[in-house]
């Protein structure tokens, strides 16, 4: 976050350089890769629609999960999710939906959150594998700039006396109270544990088990997938890991929400964010 | 300030809702377009040549214990071509069945499954991995491609193994499933036509009598029913030129990942 304070005034506070270009850049092209990646992932695993733990699928033991549809008995469908051993009724949601026309659609998601929005493998492979070299060669390119430029060190590290605040912060989230005035030039330290996160662990964590499930490389070094409980397990925690992701975004914007929608997509867009002595009312 | 708030989480959660049906019916019309498919397809050779980089041509498939095998083997695609050439074959025991050889050879030839037993041969655990996302574990013996090879004698100048099968994909019993592998692939000592599978013959629903085995690739890679070889320079001129039945109708050639 350099600095680069516009002339300032009492009422309205003043302008501060927060995001510099690389990284407002970098931080929209991960946007549009996440998405797809997510969309055509769920489009991917609509064409089997279970999880498992272990080396194979079928090794004896029941899927973890299960999303299917059976008719209703009335020309309709039920659409169930199965986890676990406890079913539930997701009709309309899971399994089974109905569009427009009334026409009943079996498929585990639903084509509106998917790419393609119908049922084609092929071409939702074709857009996971394209985006997922932007993905990784943008995520890539992040870290090594957030380390060269600092933006690592300086902005995201949290520093001992941010750690000495965690519960104080915990509780001022809770409480929808966020920093304000000078204290929201910088990023809290929640924000910057969640960001750390995401970037070292939950990110590489689905790349990771995304090239697990590549039988090709499973030959790199023979049963290095069985660390992670072997490639249904891989493909178990892709799914799951992929699904904290969408939680964290589900966060993040809410926080982009509630602490000033337009001077955070203003900083994310510009670089420029405004101080205002008083919070954001927005 | 707060007068706009309204109106504006209005407008936004319309423009949001407007947005994403844009982006999708968007991503739709790309998918069909004649172009971007071409350039998602990109991603093929990258993801190709990347996976050779990291783990070499020659590394081999991971191996599993018995205790690994699946309860029964899943039968996926074709469980039965259904033609009756085919079911007259099985009628016998395939004692009429040959294996024909030919293209860029120096000695075309037919085998039968005796000749074929005789050849160099392989047995392998090993994890099938559907591009679908499910994964079943098996036994295999099965001649060893390379074996084939060795004995019609490549030209110097082939370069992909067809793979012609039994089971026509199409109801009124055209189309026949196909495959194509590289020779690197076809070298790999992995690589073998099954004629058993967990200690019995190849069942019907598995490919009976042969079916590729060419582990480190995604299941549709694994021809069934194999009734033809070929060694060819090229594949652009057979069917529908991208190599194989799931190729021409859109799958990756380059099955790895």
């Amino acid at each position: 976050m350099p600095q680069d304070a516009a002339p300032a005034s009492p009422a309205l506070g003043y302008l501060y350089y927060r995001h510099r270009l690389p990284v407002r850049a970098m931080h929209w092209i991960n946007v549009v890769a996440v998405t797809i990646m997510f969309m055509s992932g769920l489009a991917i695993f609509n064409a089997h629609s279970r999880l498992y733990w272990g080396k194979s699928s079928y090794d004896g033991t029941p899927p973890l999960l299960t999303i299917g549809s059976r008719p209703d008995g009335k020309g309709g469908l039920i659409g169930y999710a199965e986890m676990l051993g406890h079913e539930f009724d997701t009709t309309g949601l899971l399994g089974a939906t109905q569009a427009a026309d009334g026409r009943w659609v079996r498929a585990a998601f639903p084509g509106w959150i998917t790419i393609p929005g119908m049922k084609w493998l092929s071409m939702a492979r074709s857009w996971h594998f394209f985006f997922a070299w932007i993905f990784v060669l943008n995520g890539i390119a992040f870290v090594l700039y957030s380390i060269v430029s600092r933006h690592l060190a300086r902005d995201l590290a949290p520093t001992a006396e941010d750690l000495k605040g965690v519960g104080a912060s915990i509780r001022d989230h809770l409480r929808f109270r966020h920093p304000a005035g000078e204290a929201a030039r910088r990023y809290n330290v929640l924000q910057k544990l969640a960001y750390l996160v995401v970037i070292f662990v939950l990110l590489p964590l689905v790349i990771l088990m995304g090239l697990a499930m590549s039988p090709w490389l499973n030959s790199l070094y023979p049963g290095w997938v069985d660390f992670f409980g072997g490639r249904q397990a891989a493909r178990t925690i892709h799914f799951i890991a992929a699904w904290m992701l969408v939680g964290f975004v589900l966060i993040h914007v809410f926080e982009v929400v509630v602490t000033g929608l337009w001077n955070n997509l203003r900083s994310m867009l510009t670089g420029h964010y405004r101080v205002t002595p008083e919070p954001v009312d927005e | 300030m707060s007068d706009g708030i309204v109106p504006r989480r209005r407008f936004l959660s319309r423009a949001a809702a407007a947005a994403s049906a844009l982006l999708l019916s968007g991503c739709d019309r790309l998918s069909r377009s004649e172009w971007f498919p071409r350039v998602l397809g990109l991603a093929e050779n990258w993801n190709r040549r990347a996976a050779q980089a990291i783990a070499p041509r020659k590394a081999m498939a991971q191996e599993f214990a018995e205790s690994d095998r699946s309860p029964s083997f899943r039968s996926n695609g074709t469980a039965d071509p259904g033609t009756a050439d085919y079911h007259a074959m099985v009628a016998n025991g395939f004692a009429e069945f040959r294996l024909a050889v030919a293209g860029l050879v120096g000695q075309p030839r037919f085998f039968t499954l005796a000749e074929l037993r005789a050849l160099p041969g392989r047995t392998q655990i090993t994890r099938h991995d559907c591009v679908e996302g499910w994964s079943a574990i098996a036994k295999w013996k099965g001649v060893q491609l390379s074996a084939i090879l060795d004995a019609v004698k490549p030209a110097a100048n082939a370069r992909y193994v067809m793979f012609y099968c039994a089971d026509p994909m199409e109801a009124d019993g055209t189309d026949f499933y196909y495959e194509s592998i590289d020779m690197d692939d076809a070298y790999h000592p992995q690589t073998i036509l099954a004629y058993e599978m967990n200690d019995a013959a190849l069942p019907v629903a598995n490919g009976a009598p042969l079916r590729l085995r060419v582990e480190r690739q995604l299941g549709y890679k694994h021809a069934k029913y194999v009734t033809a070889i070929a060694l060819v320079d090229g594949f652009g001129n057979i069917a529908g030129g991208k190599g194989g039945y799931w190729e021409d109708n859109g799958y990756q050639w380059y099955a790895g990942i």
